[in-house]
């Protein structure tokens, strides 16, 4: 295996209007299979990707929320979410999913997965990855 | 002449609510589908200009879209419609004429 990079993930559309949300998860999953450093940033119209309680019955496509719950379960726990997007939109963390991890290293002590950072937080986030892929 | 304004966009991503907003006249309709529905939101940074398109047109959501995207009822705009599908095709024989502002 070659070296381990820092990959990270850029989310700024909202989900189901356009297709950008759903690919990005699909290519952090798929992306999960390769044991590389990822983290996911949430900014702009992203944040309301991980909204609760989304119910897409009565318009006829997948509701792919659920599926944000097992990124833990691919060791993705570095899930940050712009404090000044969710503020613009009338957000707050109590309205989005409450995503865990399991760490191993603490007897599989659960952990939360989404941290709220500042603008200012989340571009030291970016500055410090190696590979960032936006949608 | 009335007519019914659909907008699909989220209003912080893209200006068509504004747009459509600004070329709105008295006694007409505005339906806010897909990401647009975000916008029937309060406390956010388009409220405004939506509590102020209000004064003059009347402002409808699609409930299903609000659903979709797991945005409950009370966390709307005061005096915002929210309608069903059958409303939403009842608003579109309910006038004149319909623009999508795409």
């Amino acid at each position: 295996m070659s070296e381990v990079k820092k990959f990270l993930y850029v989310n700024r559309k909202a989900p189901y209007g356009t297709i950008y949300a759903w690919e990005s998860l699909e290519v952090v999953l798929i992306g999960a299979a390769f044991d590389q450093d990822v983290a996911l940033a949430f900014i702009d119209d992203g944040v309301y990707q991980l909204v609760k309680g989304q119910d897409t019955n009565e318009i006829g496509m997948k509701n792919f929320s659920p599926t944000y719950s097992a990124l833990g379960d691919y060791d993705i726990n570095k899930i940050y979410v712009e404090k000044e997007s969710l503020e613009a939109r009338g957000l707050t963390i109590d309205d989005l999913q409450h995503l865990v991890w399991e760490d191993e290293d603490e007897d599989w002590a659960e952990k939360d997965s989404i941290k709220v950072v500042s603008a200012a937080e989340m571009a030291e986030i970016m500055d410090q990855s190696e590979v960032v892929l936006s949608f | 002449m009335s007519m019914l304004h659909i907008v699909n966009k989220s209003a912080l991503d893209r200006n068509s609510l504004e747009t459509c907003v600004n070329h709105t006249v008295k006694g007409a309709s505005i339906i806010l589908i897909e990401d647009a529905v975000y916008s029937a939101m309060k406390n956010t940074a388009s409220t405004s200009l939506v509590e102020g398109a209000m004064k003059d047109v009347s402002v409808a959501v699609l409930g299903p879209d609000l659903k979709a995207r797991g945005i409950s009822e009370e966390k709307l705009i005061d005096g915002v419609t929210v309608v069903d599908y059958a409303g939403f095709v009842e608003l579109t024989t309910k006038n004149d004429s319909v623009q999508s502002w795409l």
